[in-house]
């Protein structure tokens, strides 16, 4: 099966679970299973390849110009540990289809499951590291979820939450360093990085690059001094617990450092770093391990142990250490899912975790009382069981590594770590299945249906057998080795075996276990000397950490947002004018290259309009209706300047948009208040007006230096004046650019527009959701409303030239190829005739004779003006590209087609549909605020509020 | 006439900061248009000023004005529309919510924090 399906299945497998959850639970338990046989299946019909000795690959190019690529292997690292996430997935699956209660959401559950499977599958199968990357942060992602399935309980939030933070930012450091890694090999293909060892070693860089890796390493695999966060994690479902943090999740971390265990270790930093972090994570996690009462928490500290060891293992830089660390990573994941799920059937059945109230289950649950043993035993390092196996092979390397100088100090600690590791083995046997019967259990225990003791009981079979034939595991155990090792180191040719002869491995054992039964006999006054001794609580300092960050950005955050916008306006207008004064005074200013052109008669006198209506709206801007009108002749101006200075284009738009704005403010001005109080000081008034003169100044002194300089380069506009007729078809070289040259910048215009009409259609329908509707019902206008709603005059004009309207907008649309014209023009041309439908014949009249709702409209025009785009990818050519042919239909004249027309039509369509569907909403405000609005288009609105004046009234007064 | 539209950016623009700098969201909306104005005229100086050769392809003529800056202007107009409909549109929420125009948080308001923040 092609590598992509064997990532692709759980992600494609985990929409199903959730969508399941009423097909009930076992329909639910059986797809996840069934997903992930198939994909287990998929793996192993790779075997054969990968046992040859091929790299299977799989391989799509995603964004080359990044480097970053969807590129898959699988050579023996890679099956070992897919193989453990899969084979042990499958257990878990059929494990916790059972231990979930009725409560549980189960299609959750396996659908976040599912997830994490893919993410960590993709993890051990990518050949691009920054592939690796994206799937790292997955399983962050995805374990947090998994962390917190009980979201009732504060401590599966937690947990969860402090997963999040130390993994994530260990995975932001490893961000860094796989890009340094990167850079230095040239490449982000693992396969081009691991044959570039001397080169990376060399690099200055080589370091920096270490030390973030293995940030991220040791956040995930729960190495010291980022070990406290997994014990946390516990608080997850047991059936989590034990495939998050037996098999997948912390071995990622152990996975990458063996994938780069060719090209990072070997030197003098890899060792001391890795192997005393390892070190002390093995000789910490026992020590705490065998004073923990919840059998999970002991459980958890022994796997921050056991990583520890591991970890150890591949620091050492051996090619023994690798093949002891594979061997160990196989035995670890089978005894220590069995042990996670032997403590889940204890605390399902007895419903505690906590050995103080265990004891004597041997006679009430036999079954899971000889699985929990063997497996214990083997973690304790009893032999004829795996774990003795590895951990033999861990203290023969012990005794050849020599660290700061001192040959004792590795096998020393690695000693004592062992026989605190079979002192915490003993205790979870002894305290939990040995002693008396007790009468103060929760709930009686016994043992469970095949279902929760089935999978453990197969890891024990395993255990067992390895354990009984260790030869059976060697070859697998070579090639992963192999695998691992590349071309940095040979396999080592010695036999995994029980027995050594007397080697001082065997006597380091012989101590570890007889000092663990030792430690059993005086366990109560140890207990009570642990319990008076001061330790810092993890918990405590990562919590009061976090506060103080959160506080922190809360005070730092809440002085600058203060919510003054008019000091941010300030602040940001003062900074602009100053870096540019800053540019103008160190910079050079170059002698002037054009000369001033003459200002004829009108341009002056439109130049003194548009002074005086801008001077006129400043000071009288408190008159908010004549500042419109004012504003309106502003725009005006602008336009007759566009149309002088050769753009007509950009008058024709710039002319209908501020139509269609005057009647936005109008709309909106209904509602507000006319008139703006004065509030500022006048000291106030005199800063602003020193800032906006500055910035006046600013933008004066830089537009007019501009216009007098060439630009410094060629422009570019040559280019689109030589080929618009030629490659564009059409002589408006300004349309040319919108729909052909510059198409894939006016598309995302046009969305841009659509979705701002769509946010203000949203708000709409908010504000009239909410307690603002009452409002509006109850207001009543400050202004006398008009008599007559729908003046006939204006409803009879606006009907007659509705036609001609759209006859000037269609005629605009079609000449805008070759002539000033186009769809934004015709767009805003034509919602100009429907809006004045509305304002003469009334919103009721107008919206009853629309056939098509205008997010239809929007979407249309961008659909439109997309498959347009899409539809030179038929021709082989890239999106947007245009073509055109001349036709001849008798007994017309030879006109033009073009597939820029056609996306023309669409940027019209979307114009139409914005403009109208914002000035729409805006008048649905109207609409609720106002009485009834009538149906009859010419009518008189009796419940107008200034009735005639009575004649006799006055009259009556004087009397 | 370089004189006149450096100068008539200019003005567009300090109008366009005073208003800006007022306090209540009308005369904001007022003074954002503005400045809308300036940049808009502003960009499409950057194609220098030509007048009467609009670029659109004649066999007669062999100068044109330049097009580029324009057909990006013309897209910056329509923008800017839709953003304007979109200040206004909070603008108008905001005034409706509250009844109240101003274009700062009051403080008054920010101090009473609903319980269960922390």
């Amino acid at each position: 099966m092609s590598l992509f399906f064997i990532v692709a299945l759980p992600f494609l497998g985990a929409l199903l679970p959730g969508i399941m959850n009423s097909a009930g639970r076992a329909a639910v338990g059986g797809i996840t299973f069934t997903v992930t046989l198939t994909a287990f299946i998929g793996l192993l019909t790779n075997l054969p390849a990968v046992i040859a000795g091929e790299v299977v690959t799989a391989r799509v190019d995603w964004i080359p110009s990044l480097g970053l690529n969807f590129t898959l292997m699988l050579d023996g690292l890679g099956f070992f540990f897919a193989m453990l996430i899969l084979g042990i997935g499958l257990l878990i699956i059929a494990y916790g289809r059972h231990y979930l209660s009725r409560n549980d959401n189960m299609g959750q559950f396996f659908t976040y499951l599912l997830l994490f499977q893919g993410a960590m599958v993709g993890i051990v199968l990518s050949d691009n590291i920054l592939l690796l990357l994206v799937f790292w942060e997955l399983t962050s992602l995805s374990s947090f979820l998994l962390i917190g399935y009980w979201k009732h309980l504060p401590e599966g939030r937690q947990g969860a939450r402090m997963a999040l933070t130390v993994t994530g930012m260990g995975g932001l450091a490893m961000i860094g360093g796989m890009l340094i890694l990167g850079q230095i090999a040239g490449s982000y293909d693992l396969s081009v990085i691991l044959q570039n060892r001397e080169l990376i070693q060399a690099d200055p860089l080589y370091l920096p690059a270490l030390i973030l890796i293995l940030l991220g390493c040791f956040t995930k695999s729960a190495q010291f001094p980022f070990h406290f966060w997994l014990p946390h994690a516990m608080a997850a479902p047991t059936p989590v617990s034990a495939y998050l943090h037996s098999a997948t999740m912390v071995k990622a971390g152990i996975f990458l450092m063996a994938r780069l265990w060719p090209v990072l270790s070997g030197t003098p930093e890899w060792f001391v770093i890795v192997t005393t972090a390892g070190l002390i994570t093995m000789v910490l996690g026992a020590v705490i391990a065998l004073f923990k009462h919840d059998l999970k928490a002991l459980l958890a500290f022994s796997t921050v142990s056991h990583l520890g060891l591991i970890t150890m293992l591949l620091g050492t830089g051996t090619a023994f250490g690798a093949m002891a660390a594979v061997f160990h990573i196989l035995n670890h994941a089978t005894f220590k899912a069995a042990l996670f799920m032997s403590a889940g059937i204890v605390d399902h059945e007895a419903h505690t975790r906590d050995i103080r109230r265990l004891g004597g289950l041997r006679t009430l649950m036999p079954v899971t009382f000889v699985i929990a043993t063997l497996a214990a035993l083997s973690m304790a390092g009893i032999p004829l069981l795996n774990g003795f196996l590895s951990k033999e092979m861990m203290l023969e390397e012990t005794t050849k590594t020599v660290l700061f100088d001192t040959w004792w100090l590795v096998p020393g600690l690695a000693t004592f770590g062992s026989l605190m590791s079979a002192a915490y083995c003993f205790r979870f046997i002894g305290h939990t299945f040995l002693g008396p019967v007790r009468d103060d259990y929760p709930t009686k225990p016994h043992d469970p249906g095949f279902g929760m003791w089935g999978p453990p009981a197969f890891l024990v079979v395993l255990v067992v057998l390895i354990g009984v034939a260790p030869a059976l595991a060697e070859p697998f155990v070579k090639m992963v080795t192999a695998s691992l090792l590349g071309e940095a180191a040979a396999v080592p040719d010695k036999h995994i075996k029980i027995w050594h002869g007397l080697i001082p491995a065997l006597y380091m054992s012989i101590v570890a276990v007889v000092g663990g039964l030792a430690l059993m006999l005086i366990y109560k006054p140890l207990q009570r000397l642990w319990d008076v001794t001061p330790r810092p609580e993890a918990k405590t300092i990562f919590e009061t950490i976090v506060e103080a960050a959160a506080s922190a950005a809360r005070a730092f955050t809440l002085s600058l947002h203060t919510g003054a916008f008019s000091r941010y306006a300030m602040i940001a207008v003062a900074t602009i004018v100053a870096l540019g004064y800053h540019a103008w005074v160190t910079g050079t200013v170059a002698a002037p290259t054009r000369e001033l052109q003459p200002a004829g008669a009108v341009p002056i006198a439109g130049w003194i309009m548009l002074v005086a209506a801008t001077c006129g709206l400043v000071l009288l801007h408190r008159n908010r209706l004549l500042a419109l009108i004012l504003i309106g002749i502003v725009g005006l101006m602008v336009s007759v300047g566009f149309v002088y200075l050769s753009a007509p284009d950009l008058a024709m738009t710039q002319f209908t948009v501020e139509v269609v704005t005057i009647i936005l403010l109008l709309l909106a001005l209904n509602f507000l208040p006319k008139t703006t109080p004065i509030e500022s000081s006048a000291f106030r008034r005199m800063r602003d007006g020193v800032v906006a003169a500055a910035a006046g100044v600013a933008a004066f002194a830089m537009a007019y230096h501009f216009m007098l300089r060439e630009a410094v380069t060629t422009p570019i506009s040559e280019f689109h004046l030589a080929n618009s007729y030629k490659g564009g078809g059409g002589t408006n070289v300004v349309n040319v650019i919108l729909v052909d040259f510059r198409g894939f910048d006016t598309y995302g215009e046009i969305i841009v527009l659509g979705i701002a009409a769509l946010l203000i259609y949203a708000l709409t329908e908010t504000l009239l959701s909410g307690p603002v509707r009452a409002r509006l019902l109850n207001r009543t206008p400050d202004a006398a409303r008009a008599g007559d709603m729908h003046p006939m005059m204006m409803v009879v004009l606006t009907r007659v030239i509705m036609p001609i309207v759209l006859l000037v907008g269609f005629y605009i649309f079609l000449r805008g190829h070759n002539e000033p014209g186009g769809g934004f023009i015709s767009g805003l041309v034509v919602s100009i005739a429907v809006v004045m439908q509305y304002m003469a014949s009334g919103f009721a009249w107008t919206s009853a004779r629309l056939r098509y709702p205008y997010h239809g409209v929007i979407g249309a025009g961008v659909l439109i003006a997309g498959l347009t785009g899409i539809g030179s990818w038929f021709v082989a050519k890239p999106f947007l590209t245009s073509d055109f042919t001349y036709v001849r239909i008798p007994p017309f004249n030879e006109f033009e087609l073009a597939t820029a027309a056609l996306f023309d039509l669409g940027v019209f369509l979307a114009v139409v549909g914005a403009v109208m569907l914002s000035l729409e909403s805006f008048s649905r405000l109207a609409r609720r605020a106002g009485t009834e609005d009538s149906e009859h288009p010419m009518d008189i609105d009796p419940s107008r509020d200034d009735p005639p004046p009575a004649a006799d009234k006055p009259l009556a007064e004087g009397v | 006439m370089e004189l006149l539209v450096a100068s008539a950016i200019g003005i567009l623009t300090a109008a366009g900061v005073y208003l800006l700098l007022r306090l209540r969201t009308f005369p904001v909306i007022l003074g954002i248009s503005l400045l809308t104005y300036a940049v808009n005229v502003f960009l499409f100086t950057s194609g220098r000023l030509t007048i009467g050769a609009p670029p659109v392809l004649r066999d007669d003529m062999t100068a044109y004005a330049d097009p580029l800056p324009q057909a990006l202007v013309l897209t910056a107009i329509v923008i800017s529309f839709g953003m304007t409909a979109v200040a206004v549109m909070i603008g108008l929420g905001a005034f409706l919510g509250s009844n109240d125009d101003q274009i700062d948080d009051q403080p008054e308001e920010s101090v009473t924090e609903p319980e269960g923040q922390k």
